[in-house]
């Protein structure tokens, strides 16, 4: 038997023994399917950018009709629902402090004087800035126009109608759920080879199986590519329920889109195995993947835009595979790109995967201790 | 068997774990075609000593030959020609008996031949046939163990490395595992087996004694017997409380064991008439006695080589 060949019989006998046990293992083989299209409902329905119905309370010091017209302007934007009304600011803010609303507004008894100004702010907005979101939804009340008795009705009266126009909610699924399938994918895929040479050592198996001709590199393989087809499968399902469930448009061509995912799959489950090679026990092996999972989902452009982090964590965000896939992800699902268009992220991907096997095998002696 | 030379030399090998000497200085001379047993209690060094000898360990001193590769350099290409049973069972519980040896012929590269051959061969031998697809998980102690052999020898190797193979299973399976050995044996494999049962080390063709990391003694079993240089001898008496203070003042005394209704008595070998002393100790106290001399056991043996140094000399065969 030739050298090559008998590589790819070691590396098929390991993928051959993890697909029989997995397959043994009901609970994992159900979390392959389960979990994935829990996620996709949770974070498909949940996750809104547009924030609305924020519970707010108000303090009218002015007591005049523009004053209740302001208030009712706002109330009608449907981006704060008034809950309370308070006597005055310090109410307001023991209102926020005690968490019953996260907006105050407040309405001075010198209200009709700066409207006739035009000089000073018309009214104060009490934030609690310790939720996200809550400080750009307030942003977007600041701007809200004042209907005016006196002059002519302004010009952009019309604000409510530009919000609907915008579609607020489909538009942040459309955001989402494409960069949904990395985040999900990023979550599954880092525990399971994470886990995969830990479990080997803490069953006792390791020590057996160091002794047999099988090479590191071959054992990472093995180990890895049963998880590309798992997570191929994940991919089918996130994306289907964004298409089915969220009528996410693919305006690229789907099998580019796998091609992707195949790439940064294998990538993920590469830095999963490096952990691996890390940690002793199962437990390290769970916190370690955490720890590679939480950064991958805030700094990889998913939540917050890329451009405005400092350059240091920007670095730190190229050597997540996930960003350079939310790439891929937005370029081929939204953007109708082509992979030639692609070949940047790919490319990226690639040496991740090729690097993180390479450190992996090095790590793994066939030793103990 | 025609090469030359024995299927394993150790010089001096050592390795600490942190502050403690596991093995300290071994040397070791192992024949081919023999089965060559480690005695030694728990942490005496026997695991750690089986973990060098087929690379999984370093040793920070020593040199290692196995089969004519130097370990660890070369500990790779020797894994075709080692077949290794750990202490503890290390096949997949969540694989079955046929899916466990399946792996195990991939891993080797058998080729579907050979494997086909082999895992029919080893089925049989082991009678595992009729287990082929129960999991390793449902096996009793015998059975895994019987499947750990089979998977240690698939792929026929010359040198069987077993550590503390029978620890989890019942006589009658220690019976039958060494029986499996004996006939490995005739067809020219060397074993090496590490046991803490005095009944297995007797069945060895040769044996080494570990204790606290040192070699202490070596040679075969009847030998190491014939040599011991302590003199052994047994008191029968209705008072065995009594006798056994009165005997622990004999300054020629070194090990004393109760053994059911006896006394089991180790005493110096520069004693000239050791029943007679122990007669004479005995009835000096008013105790009645029945006192004679036995043949040394091999665990007067193993006793005599984990004393005190000092006390015991070095046990070694002539």
């Amino acid at each position: 038997m030739s050298a090559a060949a008998e590589f790819f019989q070691r590396v098929a006998a390991v993928a051959g023994k993890e697909v029989r046990q997995l397959r043994r293992d009901r609970l994992t083989a159900g979390m392959i399917f389960g979990v994935p299209l829990l996620l996709i409902l949770i974070f498909g329905y949940g996750i809104n950018f547009d924030v609305r119905h924020l519970r707010a309370a108000w303090a009218d010091d002015a007591n005049s009709s523009g004053s209740r017209a302001l208030v009712a302007d706002i109330a009608a934007s449907q981006v704060v629902d008034f809950v309370a009304r308070a006597r005055g600011p310090e109410e307001l803010r023991r209102l926020i402090a005690s968490g019953e609303v996260s907006v105050g507004l407040y309405l001075p008894p010198d209200f009709e004087r700066r409207r006739l100004g035009g000089e000073r702010a018309l009214a104060q907005l009490f934030i609690d800035g310790s939720e996200p979101g809550v400080e750009a939804a307030a942003r977007a009340l600041a701007g809200i126009p004042v209907r005016d008795r006196l002059t002519a009705p302004l010009r952009r009266t019309a604000t409510l109608e530009v919000l609907t126009e915008y579609n607020p909610e489909r538009r942040t699924a459309v955001q989402i759920v494409p960069a949904l399938i990395g985040v999900i994918l990023t979550m599954t895929m880092v525990v399971f080879t994470a886990i995969a040479l830990v479990r080997e050592r803490e069953r006792g198996n390791l020590e057996l199986l160091i002794t047999t001709p099988v090479r590191p590199v071959e054992l990472m393989l093995g180990k890895l590519l049963p998880y590309v087809a798992v997570g191929l499968v994940q991919t089918s399902i996130v994306l289907g329920a964004g298409v089915l469930l969220f009528q996410v448009p693919v305006n690229g061509s789907v099998a580019q889109l796998y091609a992707g995912a195949t790439l940064f799959i294998a990538a993920t489950l590469a830095l999963g195995l490096l952990i691996s090679t890390v940690a002793r026990t199962q437990f390290q092996a769970m916190q370690l993947g955490y720890f590679v999972m939480l950064p991958s989902i805030l700094l990889s452009g998913f939540m917050f835009p890329f451009e405005g982090m400092p350059v240091a964590v920007q670095w730190l965000a190229q050597a997540l595979p996930l960003t350079h896939f939310n790439d891929i992800l937005r370029g081929v699902i939204l953007r109708g790109a082509s992979l030639g268009d692609m070949s940047r992220p790919l490319l990226k991907l690639t040496a991740f995967f090729v690097v993180a096997v390479a450190v992996a095998a090095m790590r793994f002696r066939k030793r103990l201790g | 068997m025609t090469e030359p030379g024995p299927a394993i030399e150790a010089r001096g090998i050592t390795r600490r774990f942190g502050a403690v000497v596991a093995v300290n200085e071994v040397s070791l001379d192992i024949p081919r075609a023999q089965i060559y047993g480690f005695l030694g209690p728990n942490g005496s060094g026997k695991s750690t000593t089986i973990r060098m000898l087929c690379g999984l360990l370093l040793p920070q001193a020593g040199t290692i030959r196995v089969l004519g590769h130097e370990v660890p350099r070369e500990a790779e290409a020797l894994r075709r020609q080692i077949g290794y049973m750990t202490q503890k069972f290390s096949l997949w519980d969540d694989l079955t008996v046929l899916e466990n040896l399946r792996f195990m012929a991939r891993a080797y590269t058998l080729g579907t031949e050979r494997s086909a051959r082999r895992i029919a061969a080893v089925l049989e031998e082991y009678r595992l046939g009729e287990l082929r697809d129960r999991l390793a998980a449902e096996m009793s102690g015998g059975q895994r163990q019987r499947l750990a052999l089979a998977t240690a020898t698939l792929h026929e190797p010359p040198l069987l490395m077993l550590d503390e193979p029978t620890s989890a299973v019942d006589p009658q399976s220690r019976r039958d595992f060494w029986e499996s050995l004996f006939a490995l044996v005739a067809r020219g494999t060397t074993i090496l087996v590490s046991t803490h049962y005095m009944d297995e080390a007797e069945r060895c063709h040769r044996l080494a004694i570990l204790s606290e990391g040192r070699l202490v003694a070596e040679g075969e079993p009847a030998t190491l017997m014939d040599g011991l240089p302590l003199h052994v001898v047994e008191v029968k008496t209705g008072a065995i409380e009594a006798a056994r203070r009165e005997l622990h003042r004999l300054p020629a005394m070194r090990s004393l064991a109760q053994l059911g209704l006896r006394l089991h008595v180790l005493l110096d070998n520069g004693v000239a008439d050791p029943a007679g002393l122990v007669r004479a100790a005995l009835s000096a106290a008013g105790i009645d006695a029945e006192v004679l001399l036995a043949r040394a056991s091999l665990e007067d043996v193993f006793v005599a080589a984990t004393l005190p140094r000092a006390a015991a000399g070095t046990g070694a065969a002539p």
